[in-house]
């Protein structure tokens, strides 16, 4: 039952456009890599994370954060989990 | 009704207060968010902050639009009705001036809701619609000089050229930003597009609502001119509004 509950984070590469304010939001599962770009934790969010995923996710310039159950594999077609 | 308990003198004053903080808020909210697409930050003022200061600048901007209007409206003074708000160029009050302010009222509202509606609406269709965020506020300026009663008066005066001055000061940066995304041809025009767009206002500002007799041309009713005795609120409206 929780498990299902579960989600994790994706990010849509081509729609990302580095504005980075989802690792200041969330910077226990966000980090940026040299040009900027987010590299997101593997696995689901825990707990004590979430509303602070949330609003990274609400955060974002560009709408390239979003939120997917976390046994979804199928997200959409552009997303990259790191 | 609470509204019809205030004296329509306080429901006037709060017309013009209102419209002048929602002017100033509206400002505000422009450099925050050209500051958002230059990506402007700094050790005390994260990007998040940024956003979420020019997010809720705007709501507040469309709170004090809101007594704007329904105060306006509530005056018994000038005959303004509720459709002449989001309807423009329609009313019998100065409708070219007031039609303005409606203009605005509109382009404002298509950029909170489909800010607010984001994730519905897509990001490409709320980009598009958030270009009008630099036609809203020139529109709105315009509409404060054309019909304000207090276009004349020395401190706001001071408060439209800060206002303008912050616009253009973030627009010039915005404009020769490394992180500007456009070239330098679309760049040239839309610099071209400003400075046309201050010269004209500034010019049209001097030879209109800056001068005497501004009331009768800018379409006020005949019967509210001539400073009749008997609304309290007449008595100080002939010159400006």
């Amino acid at each position: 039952m929780a498990l299902r509950k579960q989600q994790r984070l994706v990010v849509d590469p081509i729609a990302c456009q580095a504005h980075g304010l989802c690792a200041e939001l969330l910077p226990e599962m966000i980090s940026l890599d040299d040009w900027g770009y987010p590299i997101l934790a593997p696995g689901a969010i825990p707990p004590q994370a979430r509303a602070h995923a949330r609003r990274a996710v609400a955060a974002c310039p560009t709408l390239a954060l979003r939120l997917v159950a976390a046994a979804d594999d199928a997200g959409h077609p552009g997303d990259r989990v790191v | 009704m609470i509204v019809a308990a205030v004296n329509s003198k306080e429901l006037w004053y709060l017309t013009r207060g209102s419209g002048l903080m929602a002017l100033v808020l509206l400002t505000a909210s422009v450099v925050l968010g050209i500051s958002q697409i230059g990506r402007l930050s700094g050790p005390s003022m994260p990007r998040f902050v940024v956003a979420g200061l020019h997010r809720n600048v705007s709501l507040l901007a469309v709170v004090f639009l809101g007594i704007h209007i329904a105060t306006a409206v509530a005056d018994p003074f000038a005959p303004i009705s509720a459709v002449d708000s989001v309807v423009p160029f329609v009313g019998s009050y100065r409708p070219v001036w007031l039609g303005l302010g409606a203009l605005a009222t509109d382009l404002l509202l298509a950029l909170v809701i489909t800010s607010l509606l984001r994730y519905r609406v897509g990001y490409r269709t709320w980009r598009a619609v958030h270009w009008a965020a630099y036609a809203c506020w020139p529109i709105a300026l315009w509409h404060g000089l054309g019909t304000g009663s207090d276009s004349r008066v020395g401190w706001v005066q001071v408060i439209y050229v800060l206002c303008t001055a912050a616009v253009l000061v973030s627009l010039a940066w915005r404009l020769t930003t490394r992180w500007s995304a456009s070239d330098v041809a679309q760049r040239t025009l839309a610099a071209l597009g400003v400075a046309l767009v201050t010269v004209g206002l500034t010019a049209w500002a001097l030879q209109g609502p800056l001068r005497p007799g501004w009331a009768k041309r800018a379409g006020t009713p005949t019967n509210l001119l001539g400073g009749s005795s008997s609304s309290s609120s007449t008595s100080t409206t002939p010159t400006g509004g």
